[in-house]
């Protein structure tokens, strides 16, 4: 009993528990009976190989995809109760660039919880969404057009939408894939603050070179939780051994799991 | 023209045409935007079939059953549209394609086999409408406006679509925010809480509404056009989302009056004696300027190409 009673205290505490989590796209399950707890405080990296459920985890825990079955806890509550908290920074190639709105509002979009759906956006709410954009080195693109952007400076704009969130809890999808190394540099700066104010910050990666120097905790996903613990217990051979099977070699295995 | 012949003759037509288009053109600029503007398309051809069953079993020409009828028919159209595409797992606009073309071509085959000779219901007038024939005889100049006996009689599409259009104009305004953010960014949206499959359902059923309305109205072509033509003319107006709106109701207005126009007095201005029909002549403008704007709009360019880093 005391063992189950550690545990529900364990998901009271964690930012984002999950449990038994199943997730199907078609007949093939993508996430398959997945546990998670995410550590408070913390910068936890998702990894795994390509399509092995890391954003399906992601967008599951989050309601943008229905489970078939699991428990998601968020700060010890349903995710509806809290939604306030969460902060979402999804794919950047999941929406259209082109679509007919400035820097500035995109980030404005990040107050739609503050503003609701009719509530004025005031001098206070631009000047809040301007700070943000300096957070992420972009306050002159205020009145940029969005498809005038770069694929990094785009990254940073949804950064700044997040930021705009002001939530205890940051999800961002691969927010490091196709942006320069600047952009890069600035994201992981800012990631940093946050974890430094106590928010709690969980990233799917695709960079095996750079999670030891990045982040705090590793979650290894391949369909079925692999392993999961800080980096230097989790990021081991074996783990990567079993999540990625024959597609690392061995060497370079080695290599980064002595990073 | 003086008041005495415009308002009897040419007011009621017009305001009925500018409604119909502006009531489809807003809804059109979300459609265009999620890539579904195909749906105005569909919607269109679709409340055929429901009109003409509409017809069958009360054997009348009236408004509500037919407005029932045709709701009816989106609704089993939207549904075989989302089966089709989910059984099938095709793409949305191939979905469409097939269930709007084998509903409409279903629509035509009940209208030709049932007695329809002795109402006006017929495939033209599907299409066209009959916008011109929408007038206000009891009118006899501006101060018919004010007169409480004559506005009895106005044609009754004028309050229905005016109407429609103030249900098109409200949705648009309290959802305006959660619209915008949702189509931008879907999943963003759902972590905000927006419940956003509800709005995307809210979204097809105000744009069938207007297309209901306006078919009953002006006939399918107008419908058609408004959806698409005023919005993509906008788009390439502008890069905000806030003057594509703008414009594109202005776009709608334009085509509207300068087509019933055109479509009344253009022919005798070039000589010939009759004139063309209004909502083709509506629907064509709504088209040029689809074409002008395509040549000569400010935001034409696909901005995608990234400027350095």
């Amino acid at each position: 009993m005391s063992s189950d009673e550690a545990q529900e205290a364990k998901i009271a505490q964690s930012p984002l528990a999950i449990r038994g989590l199943t997730v199907s796209y078609g007949e093939k399950p993508a996430v398959f009976s997945v546990d998670m707890t995410v550590e408070p405080g913390q910068m936890t990296a998702i990894i795994g190989p390509n399509g092995a459920g890391k954003s399906t985890l992601l967008k599951a825990a989050l309601g943008i995809v229905a489970p078939l079955s699991g428990r998601v806890s968020v700060f010890g509550r349903s995710l509806e109760e809290q939604r306030a908290r969460i902060a979402y920074v999804p794919q950047r190639a999941s929406v259209d660039w082109d679509f007919p709105t400035r820097v500035i509002d995109v980030v404005l979009m990040g107050l739609y919880r503050e503003l609701g759906l009719l509530g004025r956006v005031k001098g206070a709410h631009r000047a809040k969404a301007r700070e943000c954009l300096e957070r992420v080195g972009m306050g002159e693109f205020a009145a940029r057009q969005i498809g005038q952007l770069s694929g990094g400076q785009q990254q940073r704009v949804f950064l700044a939408r997040a930021l705009a969130q002001g939530a205890d809890l940051y999800l961002l999808d691969e927010p490091f894939a196709g942006v320069d190394a600047a952009t890069e540099k600035a994201i992981i700066s800012v990631l940093k603050s946050l974890r430094q104010a106590g928010k709690t910050v969980v990233v799917v990666h695709h960079d095996l070179a750079t999670v030891t120097e990045y982040f705090d905790n590793v979650f290894l996903i391949n369909t079925r939780r692999i392993a999961e613990g800080p980096v230097v217990e989790a990021f081991t051979e074996e783990s990567l051994q079993a999540a990625y099977g024959g597609r690392l070699a061995t060497s370079q295995i080695d290599k980064l799991a002595k990073a | 023209m003086s008041g005495q012949e415009f308002v009897p003759l040419s007011l009621t037509p017009m305001l009925i045409g500018i409604f119909a288009a502006v009531a489809c053109a807003l809804p059109g600029n979300f459609l265009l935007l999620r890539r579904q503007a195909l749906i105005g398309d569909a919607i269109s051809h679709v409340v055929l079939p429901g009109i003409v069953l509409a017809f069958l079993v009360t054997g009348v020409i009236s408004t509500w059953p037919m407005m029932l009828g045709a709701a009816g028919a989106a609704i089993v159209a939207v549904v075989m549209i989302e089966a089709i595409r989910r059984l099938g797992r095709i793409e949305p606009g191939a979905a469409m394609g097939v269930v709007f073309t084998t509903m409409f071509a279903g629509g035509v085959l009940l209208l030709e086999q049932s007695d329809t000779s002795t109402v006006h219901l017929d495939v033209e007038h599907a299409l066209y409408g009959n916008l011109e024939s929408l007038i206000w005889l009891d009118a006899t100049g501006w101060s018919s406006l004010l007169d409480p006996e004559a506005l009895r009689y106005l044609p009754t599409e004028l309050p229905r679509m005016a109407l429609t259009l103030v249900g098109v104009c409200l949705f648009t305004a309290l959802f305006w925010r959660a619209l915008k953010i949702s189509t931008f960014d879907e999943g963003f949206a759902r972590t905000m809480g927006i419940r956003t499959n509800l709005l995307g359902l809210g979204l097809v059923i105000t744009a069938a509404v207007a297309a209901v309305a306006a078919f009953d109205a002006v006939g399918s072509i107008i419908v058609i056009a408004m959806f698409i033509c005023p919005p993509a003319a906008a788009r390439l107006m502008t890069n905000r989302l806030e003057a594509q709106i703008a414009w594109s109701v202005l776009f709608a207005v334009v085509s509207a009056v300068l087509g019933y126009a055109l479509a009344g007095f253009g022919p005798l201005w070039l000589g010939g004696a009759d004139s063309v029909s209004a909502a083709g002549m509506i629907a064509t403008v709504s088209g040029v300027i689809l074409a002008i704007a395509a040549r000569f709009g400010p935001a034409r360019g696909r901005s995608g190409a990234p400027a350095g880093v």
